[in-house]
């Protein structure tokens, strides 16, 4: 290790739920990018941000589609924060079986969002750009990390074959190898 | 593969318990898109004129426009359609919010429900599951608590509801069908809805709505985006706050109501208060509102933020938007404060804000008057306000007076005789209007106020400004980017309009003038309702982004009919003359086409004559007021016309039938025949 620290590009997306009207606009834009061919559907049921939107308890929430997960939570609590109360599901981004959003309606297989990965990259996620009252900001953070030298693949699979095995009974393997080699030259 | 629309509607007949998902003709979009346009068709074919609004055989039709469910922001609004138990006309009227997307993602372009079910029951559509279920438990419920509850019951928090309550239950004749912070409020379709024994409809959908060019339709609409935050960000200079921008009137975020106080009418449309907006005034008003508000909201896929969650003390939070805010308030003489907490009681009955407080006002004014007495009234508070929560209460229910109030005021004014009639004095078409009393006769409204089909005036107003601008440099700087203007010389008679002298009202916008500017306003309007776009971008502000140049690019993209404007134009006065045919053939005719007789205290009778003969023949309808033949089949409407001369309101047919039309909409014999 060098030492060294290197800068890294971390990509957010800032949610000001004091912000949202609940319009649901980034559900369409999700939606229709995700769409195949590009933009020729909506449906709210396919998109990986879902606003949970409860007007008359002042819950509005939008929520990105995170990691799958193939068993609920245990436990299940309720966040009263600022006078408004949410069901700890709320925050969750997991699609997960306890609950019907983040899956495809026809497959049952789960969504992610991507941040509209796509080439040529979008400047911003399309459900940011869609969402002119700012609840939605798109955030690129500057992180400082530890700077690694590269690795070469052959070492990389070396090392998990040591890890495995141990260094002499692979160090006699290369060994054995070798001569089987010569040999055939 | 069909595009925009789902080419189904959901059939509904109460009586039997059918329900059928049947596949729509691609033709009928091609003649008239959707929403009011293939209403108004269904409901020219299968309900006859005789047909009373509250029987069963009367059709409620939800429709979602056509681009509702596309990524067009702001195409959101459902057309309900039907006939209007207090005008005896057809009544239609839409509401915002997430019902008609929902609908549209269930796979349906409409819910079409007929009959009436002998208990009151609600409808709850999952995609193709489709179940009539009890609703006895829910009778007498609010609008809101009736939606919570069905949510909770099928645990389906996302299920999109509309409801009546108590209003619609008892057939009020101005019951509206709350959705929400919207309602389908206006002409008593919440009536209609509780003649079906229908509580409620909810909708949870999860199929794909498809588009034909789905690039170029993205691409427009990130355009319309765009615009939306430039217009926001240039307010109109000049006029009211509350018409400087985009959306239905900002009422939720404004709080100056100095142009609404001080030039609306107070009680039952009769006072003006001229100097009322004081700065204690807009404290107070600043205060309760900004207490009360807990934040503006948005119908679906819309950026603009009309409504809001209103949470008073001491009751449940409810949702609003535009003008209700006032409406109470003004009727009773009272302040912001009781408005916002009566029609926290009002939304839950589901009654509409523009009819409710008019009649409760007209009632009271009765009362002083001596027409009617202390004994109609029994246990009545002694204050305004207690007065006001009383008598909803006694309408809602239709007891004692209620019952009779619960009509309207033409219908009370009727039953109550004695000169009653007298007080009934803002209505159009029976039905009651905004309060405002004017000096100087506006030619524009004039016309607008005659012939608008809704009776309702911010339902055909919108494009053109709705007063000259005072100087010729505002002019200018006005008309510099008017793009939507469907013609140039809409910017010169803008230019050309003073104040006062020779080139203002009445004589100026002229009669030719008047009747391009009527007709541009409400082929927007028309546009709107097909497609089911919030006229809060598109026929109802000044400068929107939607416009009669974009509109045929937009369509089309997300249809795949080939559309230009000539094409769009034609399809809007198919539509506008289908809808007047409806009305025609229940007796329609240019005797019910008159705004209030004292809407303004300077009338010009030939002036008035003039422009509606003008305005008449402009539409290529007879001095009557009805389209001709040659209207009626230049628009591929032949079976209109050749049922026209059938019952004889076109000529060649037997003067009996005419006779017969005409007498439908005067006698109202059938007033009360829905209140079995």
């Amino acid at each position: 290790m060098s030492g060294e620290k290197k800068k890294r590009i971390v990509k957010t997306i800032h949610v000001n739920v004091d912000k949202c009207n609940g319009c649901r606009a980034c559900e369409v834009a999700c939606s229709a990018f995700h769409a195949t061919p590009k933009y020729s559907t909506t449906n709210p049921e396919r998109s990986r941000i879902r606003v949970i939107r409860e007007p008359l308890r002042d819950v509005f929430l939008p929520v990105y589609a995170g990691e799958y997960t193939a068993a609920e939570c245990a436990g299940r609590d309720r966040y009263t924060i600022d006078g408004r109360s949410y069901d700890e599901c709320a925050f969750c981004r997991a699609a997960c079986p306890s609950r019907d959003v983040f899956h495809e309606p026809d497959s049952g297989l789960p969504l992610k969002c991507d941040l509209c990965e796509s080439d040529p990259p979008l400047e911003k996620p399309l459900c940011v750009q869609w969402c002119v009252n700012e609840a939605l900001v798109y955030e690129e953070r500057e992180e400082w990390v530890e700077a690694e030298e590269p690795v070469e693949e052959l070492d990389v699979g070396l090392a998990s074959l040591m890890t495995r095995f141990g260094r002499e009974r692979l160090a006699d393997a290369v060994a054995r190898l070798s001569r089987k080699a010569e040999k055939k030259a | 593969m069909r595009f925009a629309e789902t080419g189904f509607n959901l059939e509904v007949d109460l009586s039997t318990g059918n329900v059928e998902r049947v596949e729509t003709d691609p033709r009928l979009t091609a003649l008239h898109l959707g929403g009011l346009g293939t209403n108004a068709r269904i409901l020219w074919d299968r309900v006859p004129p005789e047909t009373d609004p509250y029987s069963p055989d009367n059709l409620l039709i939800f429709a979602p426009g056509l681009l509702v469910g596309t990524p067009a922001p702001g195409a959101n609004r459902t057309i309900v359609s039907t006939f209007s138990p207090q005008t005896r006309f057809l009544g239609y009227s839409m509401m915002g919010g997430f019902w008609g997307p929902e609908l549209k993602h269930a796979g349906y372009d409409k819910l079409i429900v007929r009959g009436r079910s002998p208990k009151p029951v609600y409808l709850w559509i999952r995609d193709d599951r489709v179940e009539i279920r009890d609703a006895t438990h829910l009778s007498g419920l609010g609008s809101n608590e009736t939606a919570d509850r069905i949510r909770a019951e099928l645990g389906e928090p996302r299920a999109q509801v509309a409801a009546i309550g108590l209003a619609g239950e008892n057939r009020v004749f101005f019951a509206s069908i709350e959705h929400g912070r919207s309602s389908a409020s206006r002409l008593g379709l919440g009536g209609v809805m509780g003649s079906k024994g229908l509580k409620a409809v909810a909708v949870r959908g999860t199929k794909d709505v498809n588009v034909a060019r789905p690039a170029e339709l993205f691409q427009y609409c990130q355009e319309v985006l765009r615009y939306i935050v430039a217009r926001d960000a240039k307010p109109v200079p000049g006029v009211m706050p509350i018409l400087a921008g985009l959306g239905s009137p900002q009422e939720m975020k404004i709080v100056d109501e100095k142009w609404h106080t001080e030039n609306f009418m107070w009680g039952n449309a009769r006072t003006r208060r001229k100097d009322f907006w004081t700065p204690e005034i807009e404290e107070k008003w600043r205060g309760t509102q900004e207490q009360v508000r807990k934040r503006l909201i948005s119908c679906y896929n819309c950026p603009m933020k009309c409504g809001a969650t209103i949470s008073v003390p001491g009751v449940s939070t409810y949702m609003m938007k535009c003008f209700s805010k006032l409406t109470y308030t003004m009727a009773a003489y009272s302040d912001l404060d009781f408005g916002f907490r009566i029609a926290q009681r009002a939304t839950e009955y589901g009654v509409d804000a523009f009819s409710a407080p008019q009649v409760m006002a007209f009632a009271l004014e009765l009362l002083e008057a001596g027409i009617l007495t202390e004994s109609d009234f029994p246990g009545m508070p002694a204050d305004t306000e207690g007065r006001f929560f009383w008598l909803l209460d006694r309408i809602v229910r239709r007891e004692g007076i209620g019952d009779v109030l619960a009509d309207g005021t033409y219908w009370a004014a009727e039953r109550i005789g004695k000169g009653a009639q007298e007080y009934a004095h803002n209505n159009i078409k029976k039905h009651e209007q905004l309060p405002l009393k004017l000096g100087m006769l506006n030619p524009v409204y004039f016309l607008m106020y005659c012939t608008g089909e809704k009776s309702n005036i911010t339902q055909i107003e919108g494009q053109f400004p709705q007063a000259p601008f005072p100087t010729m440099e505002e002019r200018l700087d006005f008309v510099k980017d008017w793009i939507q203007v469907p013609d140039e010389k809409f910017k010169q008679y803008l230019l050309d309009w003073e104040p006062r002298g020779e080139r203002s009202i009445p004589n100026y916008p002229t009669v030719e003038m008047c009747c391009d500017i009527v007709d541009w306003q409400e082929m927007m309007h028309y546009i709107d309702d097909a497609v089911g776009m919030c006229a809060g971008l598109g026929s109802f502000p000044l400068k929107p982004p939607y416009h009669i140049h974009n509109w045929p690019a937009i369509l089309s993209a997300a249809t795949g009919l080939d559309l230009d404007e000539e094409g769009l134009k034609t399809i809007t006065r198919r539509n506008r003359n289908l809808v007047r045919a409806l009305n025609n053939r229940r007796g329609l005719t240019r005797a019910d086409e008159r705004p209030p007789d004292d809407h303004w205290k300077r009338r010009f009778p030939e002036l008035e004559k003039k422009l509606l003969d003008a305005y008449y023949a402009y539409k290529g309808w007879s001095e009557n007021g009805i389209p001709t033949e040659a209207t009626l089949r230049a628009l591929g409407l032949d079976d209109v016309a050749e049922d026209f001369r059938r019952r004889g309101i076109l000529p060649g047919g037997t003067a009996d039938g005419a006779a017969r039309a005409a007498a439908g909409a005067a006698t109202g014999t059938t007033a009360d025949g829905g209140k079995a």
